[in-house]
């Protein structure tokens, strides 16, 4: 008796829970929507694009709305009274100038226990970073026309820059960057390029990310920086460039050619490589041939230009002899022969090649020997395995030829068999 | 004459065999037989030198069974061990590749060779007809036993050779999948195929093959009809033991021949197939399907509302089963006179697999 | 039929004999010998090689990484400081270049692009876009053996 009693109540408990719920919404939500979301969806048009953005917005689904950033009063609103709705008085601040519009943001994201509610790890320098920025400082001294934070992250509708169609997403930042610094009419009065994109696009890092999907590859902010966006200066592209280039930047910083390029003002890598438009680097550019980037600076004869042509003459023996023994190595292995040892060798040599392009950038010509010899110790092994096993092919042949002896031994003893077979039993003619 | 100690001891099992079974009938059927000798003889080789190859393929794949593994996963790999870690695995797996090649030439000189000699006409017609048959399992062998390695070549030939069995009217889906063993070419299929290559052809050839040769023993060799006119002048050998030398000498030239191209030009073994890849360039079936899938190309998709390549299978169907019964009316054969439509047909045969053939070759392909 | 015992033709026919059953039985060597060297199991057993055995028992320090041969590609081995062992594919997920142990990070590197892997394979840090193929470990004996997933 006793549970179906309790079994009624809640019957009653939970659809009257019910009913409240399809006929009245919460509170809180009739707080943050009423108002200034049903007026401006019944106005429509432009006015009503705010809102409508708003159910994308990440702001919206943690449960913010207009009033955390217009202030104002919603409630007020709810009978119709605009005026009081909207009086500056609670706060309102309509549509926020563009000077103002970090310090609107920061209110909350610089604000670390106010964040915290929301994602523990989240940072909040954004603001401090952006003040150090190029668009920041600019903004500072009154230029309304450079970045603010709603021109990267958009204004209603902003995504977590984790999610895909946000326009932060790494994969979207080119574009997003590229919205005013590809706009030459727009860039006029600033006096700098605005082929970033383009260059950027036909580049070695551009190609990864726009025609290979790969993720890994660096976009604008990765080198530039994103709130505290600036070109790095010249001294340290080695330590943007490190971030992934590690090797290669940290034996550049030790290599002679760090303080030279310092003191020329040479901007480290980039004076070799470019930079929006870095192409895979080939081996042409270096040694003394027409791309080599060292005869820039080193005249033939100098001691620097002997080391350009000894890197080079290593480097291209290496190479070369990775080659001949692939295809040896293939020829064998199509054939069917056993070369997976000389294979996984190969795989080394090929890793030595790399490493010794990267030691390259010690300039140091015994680093780099002792790199290309290691490779080519693998390569002359595969090489050997590779020979091997086309001597065996050829062994296979003499072992043939043996036996096609012996087989002919035997026919010609066959074939005088006949003859005397013919002899004994000889051939009939018809009738006979 | 002479004292051999051999023959003598032959000649006791003999005898013990003869006291329990009666084997003069074996007896007769070898000593019997006699084989005409004319300026055409060297074409009775070939019957010989085709069932020469195909005992080799026997042998030969029983060894390759000992290793081989029927599964997507595995073929390549076992055919790859077989070639690279079984001593000797690579000639064993190059004679049964280029013996199954020279088999199917073999068969298909020894088939013009009768067709030309008339030796279908009464009374071997069903030696004719079991001939044919033989033949087309020869090229279901080879079909079958292409795609084994699993390699990308034969995989991507598979595809395409069985794509075409679509087309055949009504049944064409079925037949598709039952080659397939479902809708596209996977590992169903190459296990499908191995059970044909192994179990299912071998069985059914194995028994016409028995009759074709009892057939031949029983009846003897087939005298051109424009010798049979002047019977007085031919002369004659014993098949034992005058002829069956002559065809043992046949046979291990043959073995000559067949060890020289297995080890001179060891069968490759080309890259594994991968089922997801796009196809690679010049996908070609085995040489003696070329001339049927050039014609399939030459012929244009729509001829008035029918289906192009479905009127080219149904074509090659047709002229399959008219070659089974060329005996049943070839009426003028059996009255020792040639009939020269028929000749033409043979010659213009050979003329067109040959041309086509030719040209799928020197033409780069795409399928 | 009288030259049939004439000593000439006897000699003759010793030769023809000789000639034909030294070219059978040579032949019939040259056949057999290739047939039972089939036979004979070869060295390797299997076919595909599911596994390797990547080194041998205390070869390894901890904290310390060996790349071994897994068929023609290189894998890595890992004996961790907790004293366990991992293994995985060595091409890095980036662009394929070798990987490598680092007993200052405690967790794998690539060398390449500054790309790292933690001990379970994961990528952690830099421009690798996925996990390194993990494969299973097995102690037998002496024997440090690798395998490939099932």
């Amino acid at each position: 008796m006793k549970s179906k009693k309790i079994f009624l109540i809640n019957l009653f408990v939970l659809s009257g829970g019910w009913f409240c719920f399809l006929f009245s919404q919460s509170p809180e939500q009739a707080d943050n929507v009423n108002s200034c979301v049903s007026c401006h969806l019944e106005m429509g048009d432009e006015l009503a694009v705010p809102v409508t953005g708003m159910e994308q917005d990440v702001h919206d689904r943690l449960g913010l709305s207009c009033v955390s950033c217009h202030g104002g009063d919603p409630k007020a609103g709810l009978d119709g009274d605009l005026e009081a709705a909207m009086d500056p008085a609670k706060g309102y601040i309509g549509i926020p100038e563009r000077s103002a519009i970090p310090q609107l943001c920061a209110k909350c994201h610089s604000e670390p226990n106010y964040m915290r509610q929301f994602n523990p790890r989240v940072s909040t320098d954004q603001f401090a970073r952006y003040k150090t920025s190029v668009h920041g400082q600019r903004l500072q001294r009154g230029d309304t026309k450079v970045a603010t934070c709603i021109d990267c992250h958009g204004v209603h509708g902003i995504r977590n820059a984790k999610d895909a169609r946000s326009s932060v997403y790494p994969p979207n930042i080119v574009k997003t960057c590229g919205k005013c610094h590809a706009d030459s009419e727009y860039m006029k009065d600033y006096g700098v390029a605005t082929d970033q994109v383009e260059l950027y696009s036909t580049s070695v890092h551009g190609k990864a990310l726009l025609e290979k999907g790969d993720q890994g590859a660096p976009v604008c902010n990765d080198c530039h920086g994103n709130h505290g966006a600036s070109p790095p200066g010249a001294p340290s592209v080695a330590f943007v460039c490190g971030q992934c280039h590690l090797n290669n930047s940290e034996l550049f910083i030790k290599s002679p050619h760090k303080m030279a390029f310092d003191d020329m003002d040479l901007p480290e890598c980039e004076a070799c490589h470019g930079n929006h438009a870095i192409e895979h680097p080939t081996d042409e550019m270096i040694g003394a041939g027409e791309q080599s980037m060292c005869i820039d600076c080193h005249e033939d004869g100098s001691k620097g230009f002997e080391t350009a042509v000894t890197i080079r003459r290593e480097i291209d023996s290496l190479k070369g002899k990775i080659h001949f023994a692939d295809s040896l190595v293939s020829v064998a292995e199509r054939a069917g022969m056993q070369v997976s040892e000389a294979k996984f060798q190969l795989n080394d040599a090929d890793d030595a090649l790399i490493k010794s392009r990267t030691i390259i950038h010690s300039l140091s010509v015994d680093q780099i020997k002792e790199s290309t010899g290691e490779g080519i110790k693998l390569t002359d092994a595969a090489t050997k395995a590779g020979w091997e096993a086309l001597d065996e092919l050829q062994f296979r042949r003499k072992g043939l030829a043996i036996s096609i002896i012996l087989i002919s031994i035997l026919a010609l003893g066959l074939y005088l068999k006949i003859k005397e077979i013919d002899k004994k039993y000889p051939f009939k003619t018809e009738g006979e | 004459m002479k004292k051999e100690i051999p023959a003598e001891s032959t000649g006791r099992v003999l005898t013990w065999l003869q006291d329990r079974y009666d084997l003069s009938a074996i007896e007769y059927l070898i000593k019997k037989k006699e084989v005409p000798i004319h300026r055409h003889s060297l074409w009775y080789y070939f019957g010989g030198i085709t069932l020469f190859f195909f005992i080799i393929q026997v042998f030969t794949g029983i060894m390759l069974l000992l290793y081989y593994r029927p599964t997507a996963e595995a073929a390549f790999e076992s055919v790859q061990f077989i070639m690279t870690e079984v001593h000797f695995g690579w000639l064993i797996r190059s004679i049964h590749s280029w013996s199954a090649n020279l088999m199917v030439a073999a068969a298909f000189i020894h088939l013009f060779s009768v067709f030309f000699m008339q030796s279908y006409r009464k009374p071997r017609e069903l030696t004719w007809v079991t001939g044919v048959v033989l033949l087309l399992l020869s090229l279901g062998f080879g079909f079958s036993g292409y795609l084994l390695p699993w390699n990308e070549l034969a995989f991507f030939a598979t595809k395409v050779g069985t794509e075409i069995v679509a087309v055949v009217p009504f049944i064409g889906e079925f037949l598709l999948k039952f080659l397939r063993g479902g809708e596209d070419v996977t590992g169903a299929t190459l296990t499908r195929f191995f059970g044909f290559h192994v179990a299912v052809l071998p069985m059914i050839t194995t028994l016409i093959l028995v009759f074709h040769l009892w057939a031949v023993q029983k009846q003897g060799m087939s005298v051109p009809p424009q010798f049979e006119n002047k019977k007085t002048s031919l002369k004659s050998m014993k098949f034992f033991p005058n002829f069956l030398l002559r065809d043992v000498l046949g046979w291990i030239i043959a073995l000559g021949v067949l060890a020289a191209v297995a080890a001179i030009f060891p069968w490759e073994l080309g890259v594994k197939a991968d089922p997801f890849a796009p196809a690679p360039a010049g996908i070609q079936p085995e040489w003696y399907f070329v001339f049927m899938f050039q014609t399939l190309k030459f012929i244009p998709a729509k001829v008035l509302i029918f289906d192009g390549e479905m009127l080219g299978v149904l074509g090659f169907g047709i002229i399959g089963v008219l070659l089974v019964l060329v005996p049943f009316f070839d009426k003028k054969a059996v009255l020792g006179e040639t009939s020269k439509l028929l000749r033409a047909f043979g010659i213009i045969a050979i003329v067109y697999i040959l041309v086509m053939s030719i040209i799928s070759y020197a033409v780069p392909q795409t399928f | 039929m009288t030259s049939e015992n004439n000593p000439q033709t006897i000699s003759r026919r010793k030769v023809v004999n000789f000639i034909l059953g030294g070219g059978l039985l040579s032949t019939v060597g040259s056949i057999l010998i290739p047939i039972i060297n089939f036979i004979i199991p070869p060295k390797v057993e299997e076919a595909t090689q599911h596994s390797v055995v990547a080194c041998k028992m205390g070869e390894l320090q901890l904290n310390a990484g060996k790349v071994f041969r897994f068929g023609s590609k290189p894998g890595i081995l890992v004996r961790t400081q907790a004293d366990k062992y991992v293994a995985f594919s060595a091409i890095c997920t980036h662009l394929d270049c070798t990987v490598q142990y680092r007993n200052d990070f405690k967790h794998i590197w690539c060398a390449c692009h500054n790309g790292h892997f933690d001990l379970t394979g994961k990528n952690i840090a830099g421009p690798p876009p996925r996990p390194l193929e993990s494969f299973k470990v097995d102690i037998r004996g002496e024997d440090i053996v690798v395998s490939r997933g099932v």
